[in-house]
């Protein structure tokens, strides 16, 4: 195993410079990024050369990339178009969205495994239906109208919580906004335990366990359970990456200052730095947890090996 | 918090029926920041700067709130009338409108402790002006002379790195010399980008970047990019408008929406911006305690003139029809709430009658009328390609609300579905860059804010030929000719009126359509008073009672 | 990458002794017939049981109903509303129920009614394409990495990984702005293109659960052929997760739609489409919640008609439910 975890890091190596290369090109292909900078002004021509000289835009796009790696290797994530360090950007926002995904993943794997474990073992029943309602109700409605109706209701109806997350953002203060960063996933995560569940439910090894006279209990959770987790176990790993760049909407209406955030501000003012600086971090985020997600498979099925 | 207003209103009743003495005090202490004799401090919205926060560099609102803070420059804008009045200025003299002097008042000194001369303000004007300082405002400088030499605009290499036009004379006195006549230049002087400098900003420039020091009447006590910038009122402030707050604390609103439902729940005093959508709501969350007062701003829908289905005989008319089949009044009312005014001229209602604003200029070219639309498009030759798409950017305010809504009323006026759609561009650089290059193919959204209270701000910058917004390309002999002469009129009242009869070549032509004059809106919380905008849609954050 | 040890793993695992009857079943079954005969020639595959079962399943019935009439107002939506979806007056904007509108009006005075019918057709067109291309694409992908491994499954896992770090505003920006058609289709090809990697992956993790069962291995043992064993033996035990998550998916593609379209690079003006309608009235949830319930009614319906598809396929597949 140890060869295998050796192997897989070292093919992260081709899968960040193909990332950040893709990404790069891309933000150069949106266009003149200084033509924003000016309000509904157009930049006089000698301000924009001046600038573009100073981000470096004036340069082919290979040499620019080719600068920009060489800074990276030595830690440099260049700047800002209002002055701020990448890094410095970085330092406050991962640690932020960093707390909201573990309270999302948290919610996705407590509530939507217990719900998908309830569904499953009572297919049909109210409490099936119910759940598929509720499912519905938030695949359809759009995570702005939940986020911004529970943030009337707990924030200012009932003054549960503060309407929005101060700067330090500490963990009960993202309990919220991380169950409505999770709900859409929580759908998924309930309905693939409860399909997983409702199928190996009738799996000779479940039967031969409650015939052994097992509490239901130990049936549930040692043999059911962790033999159903599989899809979902690679659904949350694919899905850490999304929670952690995709929080836009939540992140908004909860004003917290995060990755989310600061990528779609870089995307819209088409800085290149802060995207390529920030979408490298997350790339490095879904390598290790794609990783950890191929070694949990064999924890789960020990069927299942590594070379 | 609110739990807490709950809480203390039922102990102030419990107090009320012992006799005990009122309650309505108390409200001033519920923010963590009062500080006692200094007044408390109050918590307001913010966005993130885009810019660094130098004067000369900062071209948005958001920037421009904490410059109005902490900088006082040689006139200021009457918050009320917008009239520019002497601040640092003791006089500013002038006998042929080009060569100006101007006489700094003593007494003044940055907080940190520096004297304000007229070094101060001639080396911020030259960092300004200088090519290689990146200062996108430079252009300001422009009409000084000297500036083709620290700024070089043809892409040749600066020769200078001061201007010319600009002498230091004495410890208060320096000279002005423009490369023009242009008799309002003193009027223009409350731009932020005209704010003297200390002789830190250029020391220890990011030092100085990381905490701003200036001279107005609050100081920067901390600033964490980003999240928020904590004022503090400065008690050495000598100037005629002090503070009447401890301080304000800048909080950055990713969404102005949070901002609003922050304000309802106690947890913030000033939001400046109310979201479109919460407009209808406004009255009953916050009873009287918000303001929707004009600013400076209108919204217009320019033509890419470089085209030639804009540019041929005729298509002045079907400009003039398009502006007759919109419902100026169903549209600021509903989607707006009346929060935008319906135009009437190119101006702003801001400027004041004296001040050149024209209600009614725009006339019958303005009124809604779908048979008279119908009737001037078929005249001027038909929608170019049968139907007119309006481009607009889809990132950053309600755009598509109103593209929209203006599309649905040029539609239902020429009885045709797909007359008009919008057509939204994904970002706002996007947008500009398009537009730079002159790939516009219909009208596009324009919208105006202005610099200075000057009708020469919304007529020059827009429809003077090759002007820096001129971005439909507009060239009009006759109102390029106007405007000289309005520039070198000495006497005000005459050039005003040369201004408007340029103003009215706009209106001949159809330059653009003005749809409305857009106000400024905020609403506060309960403990606070004499909340007021500015025509530059700005709280005046020093009049702001706290308690 | 995973590799699975050989058979002597198969008798390890928590699950692998009860399989065993299952494994022999399926093993006799594969004696009667040789290699490369196609499944409609036995007399009992697992297809035809599947689709006989599902005939009489009345969950199956009446979600092919739903999708049938949405497929029919898709098609004519003029069959059940009369009016023009682009035809609105703004002084009614906002307005709740009156006659000849039930649903009320929009936030620019537009018919809900109509607009939610005319809507289907771009909506069921984006969602029920979306999630066809990727979930075939996906598990096509997908199922041959966790098949193979090894080096396939390097080349194909580490693809994904390159697609799941463009950020879906940014790819929005970037491909669909330069397209300036206004048919659905650029639209769906996005969503195909940065939705594939996740049901790829998910695909992948259950037919390398898949591949470990006896009856895999015991088929594999009596010679039959790669792709047999695929579409025999591993897809219908490893097709459950994919069929959820792309019947979920169907839901949120029709809102992905509409945050490309608020973005400005989605479907382009002035086309009716339920995610639209969704985001433009997200706004006025304060003052007019019936312009987001009726449009958003509709999605719920729509998604609950695949779901509902989704598992009574499912169970069709499960021999284990018989």
């Amino acid at each position: 195993m140890g060869r295998y975890v050796v192997r897989r890091l070292l093919q992260m190596i081709p899968v960040f410079i193909g990332s950040t290369l893709l990404i790069f090109l891309m933000v150069n292909v949106m266009g003149d990024p200084i033509a924003g900078l000016c309000g509904d002004k157009q930049c006089d021509a000698a301000t924009s050369a001046q600038l573009k000289k100073e981000f470096g835009l004036d340069k082919p796009v290979w040499q620019q990339y080719l600068t920009y790696m060489g800074h990276v290797f030595t830690g440099d994530f260049g700047t800002a178009f209002n002055g701020q360090k990448v890094t410095e950007l970085m330092a406050t926002a991962f640690p932020v969205t960093i707390r909201l995904t573990i309270v999302a993943i948290l919610i996705e794997i407590v509530v939507g495994i217990t719900l998908g474990v309830i569904t499953g073992l009572k297919r049909g029943r109210p409490v099936d239906t119910s759940v598929l309602l509720l499912s519905l109700v938030v695949i359809s409605v759009p995570t702005f109208v939940t986020g911004l109706l529970l943030q009337l209701l707990l924030g200012v109806e009932w003054g549960w919580i503060k309407p929005s997350v101060s700067t330090d953002a500490g963990f009960g203060e993202l309990i919220v906004p991380g169950l409505v960063l999770a709900s859409v996933s929580l759908a998924y995560v309930t309905r693939l335990t409860r399909t997983s569940i409702a199928e190996n439910r009738r799996s000779d090894y479940v039967r031969t366990a409650v015939a052994k006279g097992l509490p239901r209990q130990r049936v549930i959770v040692r043999h059911l359970l962790r033999n159903s987790l599989i899809p979902v176990v690679t659904f949350i790993g694919t899905d850490i990456g999304a929670l952690m760049g995709g929080a836009i909407v939540t992140e908004r209406i909860f004003n917290i200052h995060g990755v989310g955030y600061q990528l779609y501000q870089g995307i819209l003012r088409q800085n290149t730095q802060t995207v390529v600086g920030f979408v490298t971090v997350l790339v490095l985020v879904f390598l290790v947890a794609n990783l950890l997600v191929d070694l949990l498979y064999a924890v789960l099925d020990p069927r299942i090996r590594y070379a | 918090m609110r739990g807490a207003t709950h809480a203390r209103w039922a102990a102030c009743a419990a107090a009320v029926a012992l006799a005990a003495t009122a309650c309505g005090g108390g409200d001033s202490g519920s923010d963590s920041g009062g500080s006692g004799d200094g007044g408390a401090v109050l918590s307001s919205s913010w966005g993130d700067p885009q810019n660094p926060l130098e004067p000369a560099n900062t071209n948005e609102v958001q920037g421009g709130k904490v410059l109005d803070m902490i900088f006082r420059s040689l006139k200021k804008y009457n918050p009320e009338t917008g009239k520019a009045e002497d601040m640092l200025a003791e006089k500013i003299d002038t006998s042929d409108s080009q060569n100006f002097t101007v006489t700094v008042k003593d007494g003044w000194t940055f907080s940190n402790g520096e004297k304000v001369t007229a070094q101060s303000f001639v080396d911020a004007w030259n960092y300004g002006a200088s090519l290689k300082n990146n200062q996108k405002n430079a252009y300001f400088f422009g009409y000084i002379d000297g500036y083709d030499k620290t700024h070089p605009d043809d892409g040749s290499k600066q020769t200078a790195d001061t201007l010319s036009g600009l002498k230091v004379t004495g410890p208060r006195t320096f000279t002005v010399k423009l490369n023009q006549k242009f008799s309002t230049f003193p009027d223009t002087l409350g731009y932020p980008a005209y704010a003297p400098l200390p002789q830190a900003f250029f020391k220890d420039h990011s030092g100085w970047l990381k905490k701003p020091v200036g001279n107005g009447p609050y100081t920067i006590e901390s600033y964490t990019k980003g999240s928020q910038m904590a004022l503090k009122k400065w008690d050495g402030y000598n100037g005629p408008d002090k503070a009447q707050n401890g301080g304000v604390t800048l909080k950055v609103y990713t969404d102005n929406n949070t901002a609003y439902t922050d304000l309802m729940a106690g947890n913030l005093d000033l939001v400046d911006d109310v979201p479109a959508a919460q407009l209808k709501n406004v009255k009953n969350d916050l009873g009287g305690r918000y303001i929707n007062s004009p600013a400076g701003i209108i919204q217009t829908l320019a033509f890419p003139f470089y085209d030639k289905n804009w540019n041929k005989a005729g298509a002045e008319k079907v400009r003039t029809g398009l502006s007759r089949a919109i419902d100026r009044d169903q549209i600021t009312e509903t989607i707006f709430q009346k929060t935008r005014t319906p135009a009437t001229d190119w101006t702003s209602p801001v400027l004041g009658k004296e001040g050149g604003f024209q209600d009614g200029l725009c006339g019958d070219a303005c009124d809604y009328d779908p048979a008279a639309a119908k009737k001037l498009i078929k005249e001027g030759g038909g929608l170019p390609g049968g139907q007119i798409k309006i481009t607009y950017n889809a990132d950053t305010g309600s755009h598509k609300q109103w593209i929209d809504a203006v599309c649905n009323s040029i539609n239902n006026a020429l009885d045709n579905d797909k007359a008009c759609v919008g057509n939204p561009v994904g970002t706002f650089a996007d947008f500009r860059s398009q537009i730079t290059a002159k790939k516009m193919s219909g009208p596009f959204r324009a919208g105006w804010q202005m610099d200075y209270p000057l009708i020469q701000n919304f007529l020059q910058p827009l429809y003077y030929t090759n002007a820096s917004s001129n971005d439909g390309k507009w060239s009009n002999k006759d109102f390029d000719k106007l405007v000289n002469e309005a520039n070198a009129e000495t006497d005000t009242t005459k050039a005003i009126e040369k201004f408007q009869a340029a103003e009215k070549v706009v209106r001949d032509n159809m330059a653009a359509i003005p749809l409305w004059y857009q106000n400024g809106s905020a609403g506060y919380s309960e403990r606070l008073s004499n909340v007021k905008l500015n025509p530059f849609s700005v709280p005046v954050y020093n009049e702001i009672k706290v308690g | 990458m995973p590799e699975s040890q050989e058979p002597e793993g198969a008798i390890a695992g928590t699950g692998a002794g009860g399989a065993m009857d299952l494994a022999v079943s399926e093993a006799t079954t594969l004696e009667k017939g040789p290699d490369g005969t196609g499944p409609q020639d036995r007399p009992r595959s697992l297809w035809s049981d599947a689709w006989r079962d599902l005939r009489r399943n009345p969950v199956f019935i009446i979600s092919a109903l739903v999708i049938v009439f949405l497929v029919v107002i898709s098609l004519w939506p003029s069959l059940i509303a009369s009016q023009n979806p682009l035809k609105c007056d703004l002084s009614k904007a906002q307005e709740g129920s009156q006659p000849g509108h039930p649903f009320g009006f929009d936030g620019q005075g537009c018919d809900v009614y109509t607009r939610t019918v005319y809507g289907a057709r771009t909506s069921v067109t984006v969602g029920v394409c979306a999630t066809l291309g990727v979930a075939i694409l996906g598990s096509v992908l997908g199922g041959l990495a966790g098949f193979f491994g090894g080096f396939s499954d390097s080349i194909l896992s580490r693809t994904t990984d390159i697609f799941f770090a463009i950020p879906v505003v940014l790819g929005g920006l970037v491909l669909l702005s330069v397209v300036t058609s206004s048919t659905v289709w650029p639209v769906i090809g996005f969503m195909v293109l940065l939705g594939w990697p996740q049901i790829s992956r998910i695909a992948r993790g259950s037919v390398i659960t898949a591949k470990q069962n006896d009856y895999v291995q015991a088929a594999r043992a009596l010679g039959a052929s790669n792709s047999r064993l695929l579409l025999r033996h591993i897809a219908p035990n490893a097709v459950a997760p994919v069929i959820v998550v792309a019947t979920i998916a169907l839901g949120t593609y029709i809102s992905l739609e509409a945050t490309l379209s608020y973005l400005g690079v989605g479907l382009k003006p002035p086309t009716v489409s339920w995610g639209i309608d969704i985001s433009a009235a997200s706004a006025y949830i304060r003052n007019a919640p019936h312009m987001l319930l009726w449009p958003a009614g509709a999605l719920a319906v729509t998604v609950l008609a695949f779901i509902m598809l989704g598992d009574a396929v499912r169970d069709a597949l499960d021999p284990k439910l018989r």
